[in-house]
C-alpha cells in the first residue's frame, strides 16, 4: 500500500471504504468467559496476527498469500498454531488465585527464520517460540518401517536417519519465563529498540529485563509510597520509544504521562519530561479524575508522537510540547450524561486501547456496543464502524454509524439508551503496513480491509 | 585418532556383529523423544561417527546433522561443541571443510550461547582449513553468513572474520574488510553489537595501516551509535585499539572517542569507561593518563549517577597503582583525594561500601606519613559510617593498614565500630563481624583482645540466634588455635564451664557444643602440636560437667549430652570410657523421652564404632564390597554396622 492512499484513510467516495473480511470465533450467543479475547497484536510485517484470551490461549493468524481463484480477496488470515501459554495458578504465600487471562502479546522483531513473542498475565511473562517444521527423520536400526523391533543380534550394517519431507507443523515452544518480578497485576510489557531489554509494568513499578535472562530484572520505576495509605496515582502503561533506545514513557491513572531517559541515571524516578493537560475547572466532576485515567499509551511509528486514551477520548502529544495534545479526538462524548450509571455498573473502569495505522496517518479506538472509531489525522473526519455479524458477508461494505445525541432521532441513528454496554471493543489492531485492521469483539475477532472502488 | 578411524572406517563387518549393537542404540537415540538420552548420543557422536567411517560420517552422518536444528539448546549446544573436534572423524584436514554446513546453520538459531558455541568450533577448524580450502570454502561461508537474511548469521559472521584475514589473499581481505565495514552499519544494533565487541578482537589481525584507516573511523562511528548499548561496547574496543597504536597516534586516533566516552550522556556508557578504566590506563600510556585520564577519573568519582561512582571507586587503588611512579604521590594527594574524601560521605551506600572496600590499599602506596595525615581520617570516618558493609569491608582489609601504620593507630576507633556491628539489630551483620574475629585477633594481638573483645565473643554465646551462637562457637575455636591452649584454659573454658548452669537450657547446650567442637579440637592436634595439657585436662575438668549435664531437666540438653558424648567417645581414654560415660549413655538409653534414648543408644553403637574407624582401611574396603559408597560412614545404622563387623 502506497503512502498516498493511506493518507486519506476515509477522504470519501473516490478512495475506499472498509470492507468485511472475516470472522474468527463461535458464533454462539453463550459465550464461555475463557474465550474472551484479551489482546490482539500484529507482528512487525503483518504476516501474523496474534491474539490471546482469559483462558490463557495464543493463537496466531498467518497471511495466506493471494488466491488466484479469488482475485477480489487480498490473502486471508488463517490460524497458523494455537498454544496454551499461561495456566491458572495459586500463589500459596499470599493465598492469591492467578488467573491465567493473557493481558498483553508483543513480537519481537524477526531474528530467524522463526518468530518469537513475548506473552504476560497478571505475574508472569514468557517468550515463546514459533517455529515450522518441515522434514522428519526416517529409518531406525533397531526397528523396522512398521515399528517392530529387530532381533539385536542380527543387526548386520548401521543405519543414519534420513530426513525426509513431510507436512508442515508449526510448533509454539516456550523459550524463557520471566517471573516473580511483580508485586502488582502487569499491566503493559514493551520491547525496546536494542532489541535485547523490554520492559514491563505493574500498578507501581516499572522493570526492565535482559530478554536472555530470566532471574534478574532492574527497577527503573517505583513509585509505591512508603505509606500505602499515601497511594494517590498508579501506572495505568508503559511503553517503549520505537527508535530511541533510552526513552520510554508510562501514564498514570492521574491522566498524566511521564517520559523518561534512562541514560540520565539507572534508577527513572526522576521523569525528563511530564505532560498533562490543565483540566478545565468548569467541567470538573465527581468523575472527572476516574474518565481522565489513562488507560493506553503508544507511541507513533515515526517516534514523534503519542496517543492516549483515556475513558471519553483519544489525544495525541507532540514529544515536545508538554503542556496540551496537540490533538484531541472525543470518542463517545454522548456519554458524559451517563457517567452515574455507567459507574454503577463499573463500565467506567474499562479499559479501551488505542492503535495507529501504518503511516500514523489515522487512530483507531474502540466503544461499547461493539462500535469502533477512527480518525484521520489530516482531514479530521472521524467515522464510527460496528463489528456485527449481522455484516459479515464477504467484502459487505460496512456502514458508517450514528448515535444520536439530541433529542431527536435521524433514520439510522442509534440512541444512547439502547447502546449496548456489554458489548465492548477494547483490543484493535492495525495492520503496520496496509489497510487491514483487526477489531476484538468480546469472543469473536473481525478483521476489516478496505475496499478499492 | 586418524589411525583408528581409518581401521573401522572399512565396511562394517558381516554376520550379525553384536559389537554394531551399542553403536545402533546410539544412532537410535539421536532422535529419542528423551532430550537426555538424545543429549547422551550427541555427546557420544564421536563413537557413531568412528563406527561408521568417515565416508559415510561425511555422507550420511553429517547432512542429517545439518538439518537438525530444531532440537533443544542443550543438544544443539552439545552438537556445536562436539563438531568442533570432528575434523580426524571426517578424515583429516583434507576433508574438515564438510562440517562446515552443519556448524553454518548451527551458527544461524536464535540461541546465544549455540551461535557463540558454533562459532566457537568454526574458529577452531578454520586453523585445520589449509590456505587454498580456506579461501575455496570457509571464506564463502563467512561471506554467507555476512550478508544473510537473518541477524542471527550476521552477528555470527562478526567473530569469524579475525580467524580468516590473516591466512587469505590481499583481494580477499579487502572483501572481508569491507564485510566487517557492512556489518559495522547494519540496521539492526544486535548485529552492530556483536560488531563492536569484535572490533578490537579484528583490529588486532589487520595492518597497521588498515588499523589507522578502517579500523578508526569504524571505531569512531560505533562510539558515536544512537545504542547505548553499542557505544559502550565500543569502550572495550577502545583497550585493544590503543594497545596496537603507536603512541604518538593516540592522541589524534583514540583520545577524542575515549573523551567523548567519558563524558557519554548515557549512565551505562560512562559505567562501562569506569568499568574498563585500569585496562584503559595501561592501553594510553602515562603520558596521556597523567594529562587526560586523572580529570577523566575524577569526573567519573563525582558523577551524577551512583552506578557510575561506585565504578569508578572500586577502581581507586588500581588506577593509583598504576599511576607513573614520579609522579604518583603528587596526582594521588592534589586530584584524587579530594574526589576519594567526598565519595566518603557520598550519598549512596554502595559507592561508600565499593570505597571501602579498596581505600586501605591506598596507605601501602602513600606511606605511612601520608596514610597517618590523610587517610587515616577516612577510615575512621568510614568506619563510623552507618551502613554496616561499609564498616565491615573497612574492618575486612586492615591488614593492609597494619602493614603501614600498625593496627593500634586505629584501635580507638575500631573498638566502638566492632562493637556497634557486634550488637547491630541484623543477625546477619553480626555474623559477618564473628567471622572477621579471627583475622582482627591475631591483628591485634591477645592482649589487646583479652581486653577489649574478649566479653563480646562470650556475649555471643548467649545470642538469640542460633546461627550467631554457632558461629560464636566456631570462632572460639579459631581463636583457640591462635592464641593455643594455655590461654584457652585460663580465659574460656571457665567461662564455658560456668555457662552449664545457666538457667536458660539454650545457653546450657551452647556449654555442650562448646566442649564438644573443643574436645575434638585438641583430638586433631595432640599428636601435631603436642599440647602438654590436652587429654588431661579435658577429661578432669570437662567431662564431669558434661555428665552432669545429663540430669538436666529439659530433654534437648539430655540428648545433646549422648551426642556430644558420641563424638568425644573417641578422644577419651577407655577407662573413662568405661567408667563414667557407659554408665551415663546406659542411664539416658533408659530415659522417658523418646528421643535421648535414641540418641543414647545411637551412642552407644556408634562408641562401638569409632573403635572401629582406627581400622579405617579396612572398612573402606570392606563398604566397597557392600556398595556403600555414597554412604557417609557416620550415618551408617547399627544393623549395617554389625554386618561390618561380622565382615571384617
Amino acid at each position: 500500500m502506497d503512502g498516498a492512499r493511506m493518507w486519506h484513510v476515509f477522504a470519501g467516495g473516490n478512495d475506499f471504504q472498509w470492507c468485511f473480511s472475516q470472522v474468527k470465533g463461535a458464533i454462539d450467543e453463550d459465550v464461555a468467559e475463557a474465550d474472551i479475547i484479551s489482546t490482539v497484536e500484529f507482528n512487525y510485517s503483518g504476516e501474523l496476527l496474534a491474539t490471546g484470551d482469559k483462558g490463557g490461549r495464543v493463537v496466531i493468524f498467518q497471511h495466506e498469500q493471494e488466491s488466484k481463484n479469488r482475485p477480489h480477496l487480498r490473502g486471508e488470515y488463517n490460524v497458523y498454531s494455537t498454544f496454551q501459554s499461561h495456566e491458572p495458578e495459586f500463589d500459596y504465600l499470599k493465598s492469591l488465585e492467578i488467573e491465567e487471562k493473557i493481558n498483553k502479546i508483543r513480537w519481537l522483531p524477526q531474528q530467524n527464520a522463526a518468530h518469537f513473542l513475548l506473552s504476560t498475565n497478571d505475574k508472569t511473562i514468557k517468550l515463546w517460540k514459533i517455529s515450522e517444521r518441515d522434514k522428519r527423520a526416517e529409518g531406525y536400526n533397531l526397528k523396522d518401517e512398521d515399528g517392530r523391533l529387530r532381533d539385536p543380534f542380527r543387526i548386520t550394517s548401521l543405519r543414519v536417519p534420513v530426513l525426509m519431507p513431510m507436512d508442515l507443523m508449526v510448533e509454539a515452544s516456550p523459550r524463557r519465563i520471566f517471573a516473580n518480578a511483580h508485586t502488582y497485576h502487569i499491566n503493559s510489557i514493551s520491547v525496546n529498540s536494542d532489541h535485547e531489554t523490554y520492559l514491563s509494568a505493574d500498578d507501581l513499578r516499572i522493570n526492565l529485563w535482559h530478554l536472555e535472562i530470566t532471574d534478574r530484572s532492574f527497577n527503573i520505576v517505583d513509585i509505591k509510597p512508603a505509606n500505602m495509605e499515601e497511594l494517590t496515582e498508579v501506572i495505568t502503561a508503559a511503553e517503549c520509544h520505537p527508535h530511541q533506545c533510552n526513552v520510554f514513557v508510562y501514564s498514570s491513572s492521574k491522566g498524566t504521562i511521564r517520559l523518561c531517559d534512562m541514560r540520565a541515571a539507572a534508577l527513572c524516578d526522576r521523569h525528563s519530561k511530564f505532560f498533562e493537560e490543565p483540566e478545565d475547572p468548569s467541567s470538573r466532576s465527581f468523575f472527572s479524575e476516574i474518565i481522565s485515567s489513562i488507560s493506553d499509551v503508544k507511541f507513533s511509528h515515526s517516534g514523534r508522537y503519542m496517543m492516549t486514551r483515556d475513558y471519553l477520548s483519544v489525544k495525541v502529544w507532540d514529544l515536545n510540547m508538554e503542556n496540551r495534545p496537540v490533538e484531541t479526538y472525543q470518542v463517545h462524548e454522548y456519554l458524559r450524561s451517563k457517567l452515574c450509571s455507567l459507574y454503577e455498573n463499573d463500565c467506567i473502569f474499562d479499559k479501551f486501547e488505542c492503535c495507529w495505522n501504518g503511516s500514523d496517518s489515522a487512530i483507531m479506538t474502540g466503544s461499547y456496543n461493539n462500535f469502533f472509531r477512527m480518525f484521520d489525522r489530516n482531514t479530521r473526519r472521524d467515522i464510527t464502524l460496528e463489528a456485527s455479524r449481522e455484516s459479515s458477508k464477504p467484502r459487505a461494505t460496512l456502514k458508517p454509524r450514528k448515535v444520536s445525541t439530541g433529542g431527536k432521532r435521524k433514520k439510522d441513528e442509534i440512541s444512547v439508551d439502547s447502546l449496548d454496554f456489554n458489548k465492548k471493543i477494547l483490543h484493535t489492531a492495525w495492520h503496520p503496513k496496509d489497510n487491514v485492521i483487526a477489531v476484538a469483539a468480546t469472543n469473536n475477532l473481525y478483521i476489516f480491509q478496505d475496499k478499492i472502488n | 585418532a586418524a589411525a583408528a578411524a581409518a581401521e573401522v572406517g572399512g565396511p562394517c563387518r558381516a554376520d550379525g556383529d553384536d559389537s554394531l549393537y551399542p553403536i545402533a542404540v546410539l544412532i537410535d537415540e539421536l532422535r529419542n523423544e528423551d532430550v537426555q538420552l538424545r543429549l547422551n548420543s550427541i555427546k557420544k557422536l564421536s563413537t557413531i561417527a568412528l563406527a561408521l567411517g568417515v565416508e559415510r560420517t561425511r555422507t550420511e552422518l553429517l547432512p542429517f546433522l545439518t538439518d537438525t536444528i530444531y532440537d533443544e539448546d542443550e543438544v544443539l549446544l552439545a552438537l556445536a561443541e562436539q563438531l568442533g573436534n570432528f575434523t580426524m572423524l571426517v578424515g583429516g584436514p583434507e576433508y574438515v571443510h564438510c562440517l562446515l554446513p552443519p556448524l553454518e546453520s548451527l551458527a544461524t538459531v536464535e540461541e546465544t550461547v549455540v551461535r557463540d558455541k558454533a562459532v566457537e568450533s568454526l574458529r577452531k577448524i578454520s586453523q585445520e582449513h589449509s590456505p587454498v580450502d580456506l579461501e575455496v570454502h570457509f571464506e564463502p561461508l563467512v561471506k554467507r553468513l555476512a550478508s544473510g537474511d537473518w541477524f542471527t548469521s550476521r552477528t555470527s559472521a562478526c567473530g569469524l572474520f579475525s580467524v580468516c584475514y590473516p591466512r587469505v589473499s590481499s583481494t580477499v581481505k579487502a572483501e572481508i574488510r569491507q564485510h566487517f565495514r557492512t556489518l559495522c552499519s547494519d540496521d539492526t544494533p544486535m548485529v552492530r553489537r556483536a560488531a563492536a565487541s569484535k572490533l578490537g578482537e579484528f583490529a588486532k589481525v589487520l595492518e597497521l595501516d588498515y588499523v589507522k584507516s578502517d579500523i578508526i573511523s569504524l571505531f569512531t562511528a560505533l562510539a558515536s551509535d544512537e545504542q547505548d548499548s553499542v557505544r559502550l561496547l565500543a569502550v572495550e574496543a577502545c583497550v585493544s585499539i590503543a594497545t596496537l597504536l603507536p603512541q604518538e597516534d593516540l592522541e589524534t586516533l583514540v583520545m577524542p572517542t575515549l573523551r567523548q566516552a567519558a563524558e557519554d550522556k548515557s549512565w551505562r556508557v560512562r559505567y562501562m569507561v569506569a568499568d574498563k578504566f585500569s585496562e584503559l590506563q595501561k592501553a594510553v600510556g602515562p603520558e596521556i593518563t597523567k594529562n587526560d585520564l586523572v580529570p577523566a577519573f575524577q569526573n567519573l568519582l563525582k558523577d551524577c549517577e551512583a552506578e557510575v561512582r561506585a565504578a569508578a571507586a572500586n577502581k581507586v587503588k588500581e588506577f593509583c597503582e598504576n599511576l607513573p611512579e614520579d609522579s604518583r604521590e603528587q596526582i594521588i594527594m592534589t586530584h584524587i583525594l579530594p574526589c576519594v574524601k567526598e565519595l566518603v560521605s557520598d550519598t549512596n551506600q554502595h559507592v561508600k561500601s565499593a570505597l571501602a572496600s579498596v581505600i586501605m590499599g591506598l596507605s601501602t602506596i602513600l606511606g605511612k606519613d601520608n596514610t597517618i595525615e590523610h587517610l587515616l581520617p577516612l577510615f575512621l570516618a568510614q568506619l563510623k559510617d552507618e551502613c554496616p558493609e561499609v564498616r565491615l569491608n573497612i574492618i575486612s582489609n586492615l591488614d593492609c593498614v597494619n602493614e603501614v601504620i600498625g593496627i593500634r593507630q586505629l584501635s580507638q576507633s575500631l573498638l566502638p565500630a566492632i562493637v556497634e556491628l557486634a550488637e547491630d539489630a541484623k543477625w546477619r551483620v553480626r555474623l559477618a563481624i564473628i567471622e572477621y574475629m579471627p583475622l582482627l585477633a591475631g591483628q591485634l594481638g591477645v592482649e589487646f583482645f583479652d581486653e577489649k573483645l574478649n566479653t563480646l565473643c562470650m556475649a555471643w554465646l548467649i545470642d538469640h540466634v542460633y546461627a550467631i551462637r554457632e558461629a560464636a562457637t566456631c570462632n572460639l575455636m579459631k581463636l583457640v588455635e591462635k592464641f593455643g591452649a594455655e590461654w584457652a584454659q585460663n580465659t574460656i573454658v571457665p567461662k564455658v564451664l560456668g555457662m552449664a548452669n545457666d538457667p536458660n537450657y539454650l545457653h546450657r547446650m551452647t556449654t555442650l557444643f562448646c566442649l564438644k567442637l573443643y574436645w575434638l579440637l585438641f583430638f586433631e592436634n595432640t599428636f601435631a602440636l603436642s599440647e602438654a595439657c590436652g587429654q588431661d585436662i579435658t577429661t578432669k575438668q570437662m567431662l564431669p560437667v558434661v555428665l552432669k549435664m545429663s540430669n538436666d531437666q529439659v530433654a534437648n540438653v539430655r540428648f545433646n549430652v549422648a551426642k556430644s558424648l558420641q563424638k568425644i567417645g573417641p578422644v577419651l581414654d577407655s577407662n573413662a570410657l568405661q567408667a563414667e560415660v557407659k554408665p551415663v549413655l546406659e542411664k539416658l538409653a533408659t530415659d522417658t523421652d523418646m528421643d535421648v534414648k535414641y540418641f543414647a543408644q545411637e551412642a552407644i553403637s556408634g562408641k562401638v564404632f569409632h573403635l572401629l574407624s582406627l581400622c579405617k582401611k579396612t572398612l573402606n574396603d570392606v563398604s566397597r564390597i557392600l556398595h556403600v559408597r555414597y554412604l557417609c560412614i557416620n550415618e551408617l545404622c547399627s544393623s549395617l554396622l554389625f554386618t561390618v563387623l561380622a565382615l571384617a
